[in-house]
Parts: structure tokens; sequence; C-alpha cells
């Protein structure tokens, strides 16, 4: 009976054998993507299990930690002004998972990244409790406080950046959502989170990086840095060849201007000054299309951007007649664009031509406060030369100075700007969205802010909204609140 | 005659006895439980737990006095079975007094039943009586061959054991319990050793008569009609068992045990393509109309598909305890800091796998996969070594239905074959399986006594003295 015993006994071997292999598939190969899965409870459990690493504002940090019972977590996150900063910081909830900066960053919050496995270890022997590390963040408080406040009760965003660098100043979007309210996991965390997404205003939304609006007339920069770049016009002062009316091609409609403006012929720099649409609907054509989406490209529309939060990307529509040229070149039809994109545009012009990719977290932070990371500013493009720069800077601070956009004017800095009043709705039947964008410059030539600020729907009746009415004010506090704490 | 070096346990004459070495490996079996329980007690509690001197002295003292009375009742017997199973049963009582001091746990138990009382206890007292049970099996078991004599007698338990709990009412889906007051039994565990004294018995006979008589076909070995008869009653009877009682891995143990026997009794393969093709087209027949078998493959085949939309709650039993082996990874989270309590129901019974698996991480269950595998590969051997068909039959079908229970609980919980509802020998919370398992280690342990028990020694031949050369 002992071959049949020893051909049992391999049986056997091979049944443990099995099970070796079974365990090694699962705890060694698939051991990430079990551990990470959604349907893994523990993922939340180890996100709430200790004292969150914090998110820091001017080396102040704008969220907490509090201690829960009643649950498996341990911690629930506190927010400091929640409503106004959680563009910025997005949400984590013990009930609703995270988003943005607590989420993206969750690894170096929660102190379970790879990059904290020397402060774990070390933790580990001195007994120390686990902590998270933190993110800091290249946000003003000044500034995004004035852009919040200047929103109030608005509906709108306001992006701000330093054109030097793409460090993003201000990030706010109204109306807002405190996180602290469904950070737990009770009855009344969930109650709140349902009220805020059945809200018609959808406070959730992150408007700055998230919505894209028609741009209107704060596009035509981007059409003239256009018309430079590609030869069409070659001088800020020089008469451009522009009927008024001007009848778009191919077509039998005239493309008005707003009010009894001059406009005929006008130079470029009397068209900004005044918006004039014929002239920058002619020179959107005369540009072309395909060469108004390669500077729209540069200046970073039709892409996605990462701050590391992802911003929507904006649009320059492709594959379009002459006529949709003309409309898209005066940021009408399909052009749409976040606050964060007008603000790359200002921030583009306002730094001679270089593009800065915008950014919003400077460095990551162990809990023994050791710098893990720090970003370093990083160039994403040049949509146009130095001397073109500095042409379209000529004429945004005629727009400030004796255009629509005289409300942005701070004394004692050099602003240029661009207003915008965009239709939008069926036949242009809703109220319109008002536009500014700008930026600041002390007065030793460095250029500290540039900012976009889009108000929607505002409770303004409707001849009252225009960019230069609405949108500059909030554009010129949180310009000088930038210039203020830099002094 | 005394330069025996030989390591199997297959005995010379005058094999050394080994139990030094079973005491020193003891030792080991016992101190690493006690470091474990030290360990849960920081990692929850962060202090010494209270409990540490009494678990220590229980435990030690237990084995300590099977070793003396191995020592005393069987002192050939196989050096590694006790300290692996005490081992095995040391460790199953740390996790489960770690699972004990789960929040969750705790709090799921008042909603339940209103109440909590922890399960460690009532396992060291389980334990306890299965030692009690083991040493009353090497007192009262001179010799295995006499179970020889219960053959009819044992198929008749065994069936009525079987059989019983059908008229139970079910519990979670599979009526595997017997309930006499207070206490519940799950009879399988018993039966599972007592069938097999009976297939023993009864193949020991009829072996010659199934291996030869038999026309060829096809080139396999066709057995008559008449002996196939014991074979198709098993079968049937698995397959009752799968329908009245949904106990797919009693089912599968008891058919397996069958095969195996009958495989080592006769020789012949084609009992093996025969059992292997019965098996098949019963599982298949019954995964058809039996809607708890068919949550249990559906569950195996996609565990995260329907996660979250099961309602028998198949899919998220098995998909959280893969959870928690990719949660363990390579080194295992440490005991008391894993989330294995999230399993909820049962994870201290038929998923105490996946606790070692978060806890102990990668090298820890292959650690006690090894540990299984040792016990059975003990077994083989004692089999091996056996003189008697008797001896063999049994040995062999002890370690084969061991060594199935644990690939199905282990294979089931970590996704390799459905779920069925069974216990992982020793360290599995319940009186039963403990109970069972170490009568079971006993007659493998009086086996591998008789096997290794130098022969007597051959009276001296006066024909050799008379041809001796005489040198002048």
């Amino acid at each position: 009976m002992n071959k049949p015993l020893r051909r049992v006994a391999i049986f056997c071997g091979l049944l443990i054998l099995a099970l070796l292999v079974r365990d090694n598939w699962l705890q060694y190969v698939r051991a990430d993507e079990l551990n990470s899965s959604d349907f893994n409870r523990r993922v939340l459990i180890e996100r709430y299990a200790h004292a969150r690493g914090d998110i820091i504002v001017d080396g102040k940090p704008i969220t907490g930690s509090a201690k829960t019972s009643g649950s498996d977590f341990a911690y629930k996150r506190t927010y400091v002004d929640g409503p106004m900063w959680a563009p910025v910081t997005g949400y984590a909830s013990q009930a609703f998972d995270a988003t943005q900066i607590e989420k993206i960053e969750d690894g170096i919050l929660t102190g379970n990244d790879d990059q904290l496995f020397f402060d774990r270890t070390l933790a580990m022997f001195t007994g120390e409790k686990k902590k998270g590390g933190d993110v800091i963040t290249t946000l003003s408080g000044a500034a995004q406080k004035a852009a919040f406040d200047g929103l109030g009760k608005k509906k709108g965003a306001v992006a701000a950046i330093d054109p030097k660098t793409g460090k993003i100043l201000a990030l706010a979007s109204t109306p807002s959502y405190d996180p602290s309210s469904f950070a737990g996991n009770s009855d009344k965390d969930g109650e709140a989170w349902t009220k805020l997404n059945e809200d018609k205003d959808q406070p959730k939304l992150n408007r700055a990086l998230r919505e894209t609006y028609p741009p209107g007339s704060t596009f035509k920069v981007v059409t003239a840095a256009a018309a430079l770049e590609h030869g069409v016009v070659s001088g800020v002062d020089d008469k451009t060849d522009s009927p008024d009316p001007y009848v778009m091609p191919g077509t039998t409609t005239k493309l008005p201007n707003e009010g009894n403006i001059p406009c005929k012929n006008a130079t470029l720099r009397v068209a900004l000054q005044f918006s004039c649409n014929t002239v920058f609907g002619k020179l959107g054509v005369d540009v072309g299309a395909d060469n108004m989406l390669e500077t729209a490209k540069k200046f970073g529309f039709n892409a996605e951007q990462f701050v590391p939060v992802r911003a929507n990307a904006s649009i320059f529509p492709e594959k379009i007649n002459q006529s949709q040229t003309a409309l898209s070149s005066i940021g009408q039809f399909d052009t749409r664009a976040t606050p964060l994109q007008m603000a790359m545009v200002a921030a583009a012009i306002a730094n001679d031509g270089k593009l800065m990719k915008p950014y919003m977290i400077d460095q990551l932070r162990a809990p023994s406060l050791d710098q893990l990371s720090q970003t370093d500013p990083e160039e994403l493009s040049r949509p146009l030369t130095q001397e073109h720069a500095q042409m379209l800077q000529q004429m945004m601070e005629t727009v400030v100075k004796e255009g629509t956009g005289t409300k942005a004017q701070i004394e004692g800095a050099t602003v240029g700007g661009k207003t915008g009043t965009a239709q939008h709705g069926e036949n242009n039947s809703k109220n319109p969205y008002a536009w500014f964008i700008s930026y600041a410059k002390t007065p030793d030539g460095g250029s500290p802010v540039a900012v976009a600020v889009v108000v929607e729907d505002s409770d303004a009746s409707r001849d009252d909204i225009s960019g230069g009415g609405l949108a500059a004010p909030i554009a010129r506090d949180v310009m000088k609140a930038v210039l203020d704490s830099k002094k | 005659m005394s330069v025996v070096t030989n390591t199997t346990t297959i005995g010379a004459i005058e094999a050394p006895s080994r139990r030094n070495t079973e005491l020193a490996m003891l030792a080991f079996a016992v101190a690493i439980p006690i470091f474990a329980y030290l360990n849960v007690g920081l990692a929850i509690n962060g202090k010494v737990p209270t409990g540490m001197l009494g678990y220590g002295l229980g435990i030690g003292l237990l084995a300590g006095i099977a070793h003396l009375v191995v020592r005393k009742f069987a002192p050939y017997a196989d050096p590694l079975l006790l300290p692996l199973a005490t081992l095995l049963n040391g460790l199953g009582l740390v996790v489960i007094w770690r699972l004990d001091q789960s929040p969750k746990l705790i709090r799921l138990s008042k909603l339940a039943y209103g109440a909590f009382s922890p399960d460690a206890p009532k396992q060291l007292l389980y334990s306890a009586i299965g030692i009690a049970l083991f040493l009353a099996v090497l007192i009262l078991l001179k010799d295995h061959r006499i179970l020889q004599r219960y053959t009819y007698i044992s198929m008749a338990v065994a069936l009525i054991l079987l059989i019983l709990p059908a008229f139970f009412p079910a519990v979670n889906g599979a009526k595997i319990w017997i309930s006499l007051g207070p206490f519940t039994i799950q009879p399988g565990e018993f039966a599972k050793i007592i069938i097999a004294i009976f297939f023993s018995g009864y193949l020991m006979v009829k072996r010659d008569a199934l291996a030869l008589a038999s026309r060829r076909f096809m080139g396999l070995y066709l057995p008559r009609g008449r002996d196939l008869g014991p074979i198709l009653a098993v079968w049937a009877m698995s397959i009752l068992i799968l329908v009245f009682e949904t106990d797919l891995g009693t089912s599968l143990l008891f058919f397996g045990v069958f095969i195996v026997m009958l495989y080592v009794a006769t020789e012949r393969t084609s009992w093996i393509v025969f059992g292997l093709l019965m098996s098949a087209a019963g599982a298949v027949g019954v995964a058809t109309f039996e809607p708890h078998v068919q949550g249990r493959v559906n569950a195996w085949l996609d565990p995260f598909g329907c996660y979250k939309t099961d309602k028998t709650g198949a899919c998220q039993q098995i998909g959280d305890a893969l959870l928690s082996f990719g949660s363990g990874g390579t080194l295992g989270t440490g005991l008391g800091q894993g989330h294995s309590d999230l399993i909820g129901f049962a994870a201290n019974s038929d998923f105490v796998l996946s606790t070692v698996g978060e806890e102990f991480g990668l090298a820890g269950t292959m650690a006690f996969l090894l540990l299984y595998g040792l016990i059975v590969e003990r077994g083989v051997r004692t089999a091996l070594a056996a003189r008697d068909p008797f001896g063999k039959l049994l040995a062999i079908g002890l370690s084969g239905a061991f060594a199935i229970q644990v690939f199905v609980v282990a294979g089931g919980v970590m996704g390799l074959i459905p779920l069925t509802g069974m216990t992982l020998p020793f360290v599995a919370y319940g009186g039963s399986s403990v109970l069972a398992n170490w009568v079971l280690i006993g007659i493998l342990i009086r086996i591998s006594d008789t096997a290794r028990r130098p022969a007597p020694a051959p009276a001296p031949s006066p024909d050799a003295e008379m041809t001796q050369v005489v040198r002048p």
C-alpha cells in the first residue's frame, strides 16, 4: 500500500502548495490593490485614526482635528473659516470620502505616505503617537479674504496668481459650503450633505477651477495677443482696417458694438479701451481659426490644469468657420474659460509673455517639521514675446486708466485690466456674466499679482451688470490685499 | 546495532524515542503563544495583560501533562504531532482573545444577542477538555487495532451523526449543528474520525475484492456492480448532506476521504477517476438548483461584483476576507493592530484565517499553512510506517481528512475555492472542532507509537550457532 500512500502524500503536498501560492497571490501580488480598494473600510479608518496633518496658509493652519467617539473613526476634520477656504482645501469627511487637497495629499496628511516612512519608523521607537504631515499652501490669507468678502452674497469666483512664479494666491467660490458641517458620520452630517447636494446653487461646485464660463470681452486680450504674434497688427497705435458695423464673413449678420463707441478702423489700444466687438471679431478672422487656437492653447486653453487639484479644461473651439471664429474671438460662441484660466492669461501678459504653471502647494512637511518636498516654479509656455506682452500691458493699463476698468485703480501701483460682460442663455435671455481680469505691478516694476473675477447671476438689474462695475472692485480689493501684505 | 541515525519515523530496531525532542519542541510551542498573548495585550491596551501568568501556566500545564502521558503511554510516538497541535491551539486562543477585545464585535454581539461574553475563556475550557480526551485516547486505547472491532458500529454512529443535523433548524444557512439544551454540537467534526474508522475496517476486509474483481474497459478497470455499492452509498450520502444540510464542506470532506482511502486500499487509479467524475456530477447537479450553494459560487467568482448588492452576505464575507488578507501584506499589521473585525460575524470561527492573514501577514500565514502541512506530513509518514493495513488506512484517512479540511477552509477564505462553512482545525473557535481534532491527533500518535515501537528482538536461533565457523 506504500505506492498509493506516497502519491496521496504528494496530493496533500499539492493542496498545501496551492494554498501557499494563493496566499502569495493575495498578500503579495494583489496586496496594494486590495489595500487601497474602494470597498476597503480600512482606508477610511486609517484616514481618521490619528489627528490629520494640517493645511497651512500664511503659517497658520486652516484645518484641525477633533476627537470623536461612537464609531471606528477616532478623529474628525474641523475647518477654520470653512466656507472661505473650501475651494482650496476640499473636504475630508468620515462618511463622504475626501476631495481636492484633502484627497490628493491624503498620504501626507494621514502620515501613511512612503515619504514619511522614516518618520513612522522613528516614531515607532520613540513611542510617539502617529501624526500626519502638513501641506503648506501658496495662498495668501488677506487676498482670499478680500476675494471671499468681495463676492459676498453674489454667485461667482475669483482666482489670483503671482505671475512671476505661478503661485496661486486666492481661490474663492461663492456660494460656498462649510466642510465641517459633514465631516463626521452622524445623521446630522448626512442631512447637511443631502441638503448641499440638493441646493440649486451648487455650493459644492468649485467655480474657480471647475466651472467654465463664456469669457466675453476679457478674451479680447488673447485675440490681441494672437494678432500681434501672427503679424496681423504690428503696433498698438496703428489703425486697423475694420468697418463698423462688421458683417461676419459668409453671413449677412452684423456684429454690433455695445453702445456708441469709436470703433471704425480703431487702433488696438482704443479698441481694447472701448471693447470694440467689430475690431476684435475681424482681427480673429484675419488671424485665422488655426492661429487663434494655437495662441489660445499656449495660454493654457483646451487642457486640464493640475494645481495639483484638477481644473477643468477651458475651451477655444476647434474646426470652426469664419463667422464662428469672429464670435469666438470676442469670447462668445463656444469659447469658455475657468476663472483660473483667465487669471493665467493676465499673469502671462504681466510676466512679459512667460506663462508660469499655476500651483497652490508650496511645501509638504513631515510631522517632525522636516521639509519633504518643495514645489519649484515651472514655466508652462510662452504665449507671446516680451515685446508684444509689453504692448498688451500698455493697452490694459489704458483700460484701467481711462477705459472701462477705472474702478480697479490702486493708488501707488500700476494696474492693467480688461472687463467683460459675457452674454449667456438662449438669445441672451439670462443675466450676463460680469468678468474682470487684471494685474497689478508695484512701482519697482515687479508684478506680484494677476486676478480674474467672474460674477454670475448677480442680483443687480440687468443694465447695471458690467465687468467694470461689479467685478473690477473685487479684483482691486484682492490686488490691494496682496500688495499691502508684500509691503 | 546502536548506530541508527535515520530521521524517518519508520521504526528501526532501537529507534530513539525522541521524547526529549518533543519536550524541547513543546517548550517552543508554549512560549510562542505566550509572547503572542503579551504582544496583543501591549498592542491593544498598552500594558501587559493581566491574565498573562494564568494563561501561561494553564497552557504550559496542559502541554506538560500531555507530554508526560505521551512519555508514559506512547513512548515511541511521533515527536512533532503534539508540539504542532499545541502551538496551533495556543495561537488560536490568542487570536480569539484578540478578537474578544474588538469594540466592534462587542457592539455587534450586544446588538444581536443583547449581551457579549468573551469566547477565549470558553475556548480555553474546550482546549482543556480536548487535551483530556487526547489523554484518554492514549491511556484507554492501548492498540489502535481495537478500533477494527467497531467497524459496523462506527458506520451506524457516523450515519446518525451525519443525518441528525437535518432535523435541527438551520443556523446561518447551513444545517450542521445539533442543539442539546445549552450545548450545540457540530457532529460533522466527530463523524470525520468515526467514518475514517469505518472505512479502514471495511476496506481492509474488502480491498482485494475491490482491487481484483474488475473488468477492463477502455483502459480502465471497471469495478463490479456489487463493489460499486459502497462508493455509490457514500456519494449519495455526501449529496444528501449537501442537499438537506447545505453543507458543502462536509460533503466534500467525506467524499474526498473515501476516495483517498479507496485508492490507497485498492491501488487502482480507476477509483479516483470515478470519484472525481461523480463528485463533479453531484456538485454541478446540486449547484444548479440550490440557491445557497449558487450564492457561494457567485461570490467566489466575483466577490466585489456583488459586494454591495448581495442580500445573503456571501459576497461581503468573502470580499471582506480578501480585503483583510490584502491589508495584511507581506509582514502583516502586527497582532491586535489589524481590522479583521470588519468581517463581523464568524470572525473568530470560519474566518479566523483572515485575522491571521491580516495581523501575521503573508509570512505568518505561510507559517500557519506549513504547520498544517507538517501535521499532514507526519500523519502520512505514520501511515507509511504502520505495519498493519488497518493502521495504514486509518492514519492516511485521518491525515487526508485533516489536509482536505485545511484546504477547504483556507482555500474558501482565501477565495481559491467557493467558501464552505468549516472550521480551521485548532485555531477556529468552536468546542466540537477542538475536541475532535485533539482526538484525531491522539489516534495518530497512538498509531505512530505502534509503528515506531521497536520490534521485539528476534529469539536467538539455535541454527545460527550451529553454522558458525569454528576457527581452530
